[in-house]
Formats: structure tokens, sequence, C-alpha cells
């Protein structure tokens, strides 16, 4: 069935809508990624103009996290405090990341910093999240399926301003988590996305949280942050494309659903190497698109103003 | 302006035409509903003689154009730069239709010349408006526009699809795409003999959302925060739904 899009000013199939809705939503259940990293240049290879894709993404964040979270909040792991004061410094970061893209944008070439953005971010942790995880499936197989403590006393513990995250079970200092929210921040700005895949692993080794508390957590602060760059694209740029959204969030709520009672079932070890592999393949697909001689080297944008 | 005025021209060239063009439209507005998915726009017509059919003055030709709003278009050219490819140059162009379908009873080049389709701007290359750029190679840009453009069926040259009957009678049918954009579409019909055009027919069809479809697109521009709010509250009453719902099947 196809559906003219109003903003979008495209007709696309909604069943296929549907159906990309889910699949992401069954990723962002089980990590705890909002998606956009993979929906985006979904929305864009179905035609869907760029600047419509990523604020509609936003929008539809929103309602994958809040379903996401609503699970996590029913067996406890959100660790509200944390949340919060990740999503103190990711609005601050946020805030700068739409300063610096703005800049980058007068400067051209905007396209290509995010693509290199992309490819160095999802190269950096999807290997080490790789690698990581595949030594604690080796060593827990050793030892008899028990793992070795992972946390230990580095320079994180050693910072001022103390403070208890019960649900965590972490007592550190504010400092490393306002920064990670704020570098997540300026980096989901300028991607265009809710920034879960970096903010995930950040949590786990940065901070040193337990992993099942991590999804939660990041969902919940996802939900703030993307809505608030929903707010800022619908009131400047007029782009955000509510029947999109519909159609997109439909499928992601439900799937959100299932993905995350699949996520339970999983060994955190496994769920990190999956999502490894996943950052891996998208990495490897943008940087096989910078390389590779394109077919057309002409593209048409919008507007008379190189 | 200067388009306005070659119509002009064109017209009082042919004020003596001895032939005329009657037309008629399947549909005189295309509505964009939410299940909006393309649209056949028929375009029918007859020539009006006082005289016989002449003989002397070559072959009859029916080009009938259709063309949709106008809009700068940026292109850019990628360039392979440390191994990495990047969008380099870059020409605007002026003016270059969101749509553009042309449409003939013969091919081209037989129904028009080149003078009279510098003066009507019929043929595809002469509907992009490009003030000249620096760049050497300005041409290759507006080639990749319509290239890139005739590959998504934005613009069509349609040669001998014009139906023409006892040379008087003639139809086509034009394929809108469904990635249509709002706006007055332009249906322009040119009669030619031997090539030079002897008379030239416009009408408007506007092309419009309606219900939901403009009731949405409204709201976002004209009241953009309460859009925004909208489209979260749906987002998180959705996410919320989903989230009850899975938990009374699991009970």
């Amino acid at each position: 069935m196809q559906i003219y899009l109003p903003i979008a000013e495209v007709s696309v199939n909604a069943f296929l809508l549907l159906g990309l809705g889910g699949l992401v939503g069954v990723l962002s259940g089980m990590f705890g990624v909002g998606g956009g990293f993979l929906m985006t240049p979904l929305l864009f290879f179905i035609g869907i103009p760029p600047a419509v894709a990523v604020a509609t993404e936003a929008n539809q964040i929103v309602a994958s996290s809040f379903s996401g979270v609503l699970a996590h909040f029913k067996r406890k792991t959100v660790d509200l405090k944390m949340g919060t004061v990740l999503l103190v410094g990711g609005l601050c970061g946020s805030a700068l990341g739409i300063v610096l893209f703005n800049y980058l944008r007068a400067q051209g070439q905007v396209d290509l910093l995010v693509k290199l953005c992309y490819v160095t971010f999802l190269g950096i942790i999807g290997t080490l999240m790789f690698f990581e995880s595949l030594n604690a499936i080796r060593k827990s197989k050793k030892s008899g399926g028990k793992l070795p403590p992972r946390r230990k006393h580095n320079w994180v513990h050693n910072l001022p301003f103390k403070m208890k995250f019960r649900v965590s079970g972490l007592y550190i200092s504010v400092i490393p988590p306002l920064l990670v929210g704020v570098l997540v921040g300026i980096l989901a700005a300028i991607m265009g996305v809710g920034g879960g895949f970096i903010m995930v692993p950040a949590m786990i080794y940065l901070l040193g949280m337990p992993t099942k508390v991590v999804v939660g957590t990041s969902l919940f602060q996802i939900i703030f942050v993307t809505a608030f760059t929903t707010m800022l694209h619908a009131t400047t740029n007029f782009t955000v494309d509510i029947v999109l959204a519909v159609l997109l969030l439909i499928g992601g709520v439900i799937g959100a659903q299932i993905g995350t009672r699949i996520g339970v079932h999983l060994k955190a070890e496994q769920l990190r190497i999956l999502l490894a592999v996943l950052v891996l393949a998208v990495c490897g697909k943008l940087a096989f698109d910078l390389l590779v001689t394109p077919t057309e080297l002409y593209t048409i944008g919008a507007g008379g103003h190189a | 302006m200067i388009r306005l005025a070659a119509i002009f021209a064109l017209f009082a060239s042919f004020a003596q035409a001895e032939e005329r063009i009657v037309l008629g439209l399947s549909q005189d507005e295309v509505a964009i509903t939410a299940t909006f998915d393309g649209s056949d726009l028929l375009i029918f017509g007859a020539i009006k003689r006082d005289a016989p059919i002449p003989q002397d003055q070559g072959d009859l030709g029916v080009i009938i154009a259709v063309t949709g709003p106008s809009e700068p278009v940026t292109v850019r050219r990628k360039e392979r730069k440390l191994g990495v490819w990047v969008n380099a140059d870059a020409v605007e162009v002026d003016a270059a239709p969101s749509f553009y379908a042309v449409a003939t009873n013969a091919p081209f080049n037989d129904v028009l010349n080149d003078i009279d389709d510098l003066r009507a701007q019929v043929s595809i290359p002469r509907v992009i408006r490009s003030v000249g750029s620096a760049l050497d190679d300005a041409q290759d840009f507006t080639r990749a526009l319509i290239r890139i453009r005739a590959g998504a069926d934005l613009y069509q040259r349609l040669e001998n699809t014009v139906d023409v009957q006892d040379e008087t009678l003639f139809r086509t049918a034009i394929a809108l795409p469904s990635n249509l954009t709002e706006g007055n579409y332009r249906a322009r019909i040119f009669l030619t003999r031997g090539g030079s055009v002897i008379d030239a027919y416009e009408t408007d069809i506007p092309v419009k959302k309606v219900g939901l479809e403009r009731w949405l697109y409204n709201l976002a521009h004209e009241n953009a925060l309460m859009y925004g709010f909208m489209s979260l509250a749906i987002a998180i009453a959705a996410g919320w739904g989903a989230s009850a719902i899975f938990s009374l099947i699991r009970r």
C-alpha cells in the first residue's frame, strides 16, 4: 500500500516503513541504542530527503526509547540518578554540537565530516567491544562459567564530587558521567542520532556500570535528548514528517518490546559481541562508500547557494 | 520576463495562422491525497481550421510539454582527495523544473527546429536556466542534472507518444510520478509545420495536497511549536501503548 508523506513529499510503501521500523526497533530494545545510526541511512536509501529523515528519526527514537525504558523500569534496571547526570551533560553537549554543526555547514563539506565521524567512532567502538567481549567469553569458558571481576580502580575513581549511584552499585565522582554526557551530546547533534551506540560502551568501559543497568539508563537519557532535537527541527526547519514518524514508530515500538525480551535471554557478552558486529558492519558500509568510486559522481542539492 | 517576452513574440508571429489548438484535459487539477501513487494526466484536443489542410508547409507536429514548478538547485561533483570521495566543484543552476515531460507525435528533431526550440524553450536542456559558471565544464553539471532526474522519471522525453488522427485530433497521456511536489504545473501545447511553431496554447494545472495531507502540512509550517509537541505526544503515547499492550499479553 503506497502512502504519500506530506512533509517529505514522496510516496512510499507503508508496509516497507512498518517493517523497517520493526527491524530497527528489535535492535533498539536488545541493545539500548536508539537505532538512529541504522535507520537514518536506511531512510536515505528508500528516497526520503536527508533533512526529513534526520528530523523524523529523532521523533521516532523518542517513541521506541520510551517503550523500551518502560520495560526496563519494570525490571528496575534504570539508574535514574546516573541518567539525570548524563542528561544534564547531554543537553549541554547537544547545544554545543548544534553550534558546531552550523559552523561546519557554513564551511561546506558537512556530509563528509558526518560520515568520517561515523566511520571513526563506529570503527573504534566496534573493534574494542568485539575483542573485549571475545576475551570475556573465552575466559568465562575456561574458568567454568565464572566471570573474573571486571571492575578495577583507575583514575576515574580518584576525582572529587563523589556521588552514590545505588542502582549501578557505584560510588564515583560526577565529573566522568557529566563529561561522557557532553561528549555524547556533541557527537549526537553532529551525527544526527540519539547517541546510544557511543553512550552504551562509554558507560560500560569508562564508568564501569553493570551491563544490565546500562541499557535502561541509556534509553532514559536518549528520550530527552531526542525530544529536544525533534522540537528544534520541527520549529526551525519544518522537517518532521508525522505520517512517516507514525508508520516507523508503530513498527518500532512493537519491535522494541520484542527486542527487550530477547535481550533478557542473552548473556551480556553475547549481547555485546552482537552489537559490536552490527556497529562494524555499518562502519564498513560507510567506509566502502567513501573509498569506492561512486557510479554517479554528481549529486543534486536544493537551494541556490553551494 | 525574458521567457514571457519570447512567448508574446511567438503569439504575435502566428496571429495570422490558419490552424489553431482547441484543448481538453482529463482533470483540471491534481489532488494529492494520503494514498496518492502517481497519476495519469490525459491531454487531448483538436486542431481548428478555417481553410482546408495545407499541403505545402511540411508535416504537422504536435508537442505537449508539462512543466512543474521551477526552483534553484546546486549540482555537486565528487572528486577523490586523499583516497576519499568528497564533494568538490559545485554549479548553481538558477532554475530547473521539479518535473518536466515533453511528448511529441514524431521524433523530436523532426517536429521542432533549433531556433523555435530556443525561443519557446521546449527541449529538456532548454528548460533548465543556468547563468554561466566559472567552471569550464559547467555543461557537464547540467547534463548530470538531466541524467539524474531522467533516471527518476522526473524528466521525460516522450517521442512518438502523441496520437494524431486525421491531422485533426490529438491525445497523449503523461504519467505524473508519485513523488510529485506541490505547485502550478503548466501544460504547453505547440503546433508545428515543418519544424516551425504555428500555434501555441498554455494552461495551468494546479497540483495540491488535500485533506489530511493539507492539514498536516499547514500545521507544520504555520504552527510549528504545536506540531512539534503533537509529534512528541504521539511518540510517547505510542511507546506507552505498546508497552501496556505487551504487558497485558504476557499476563
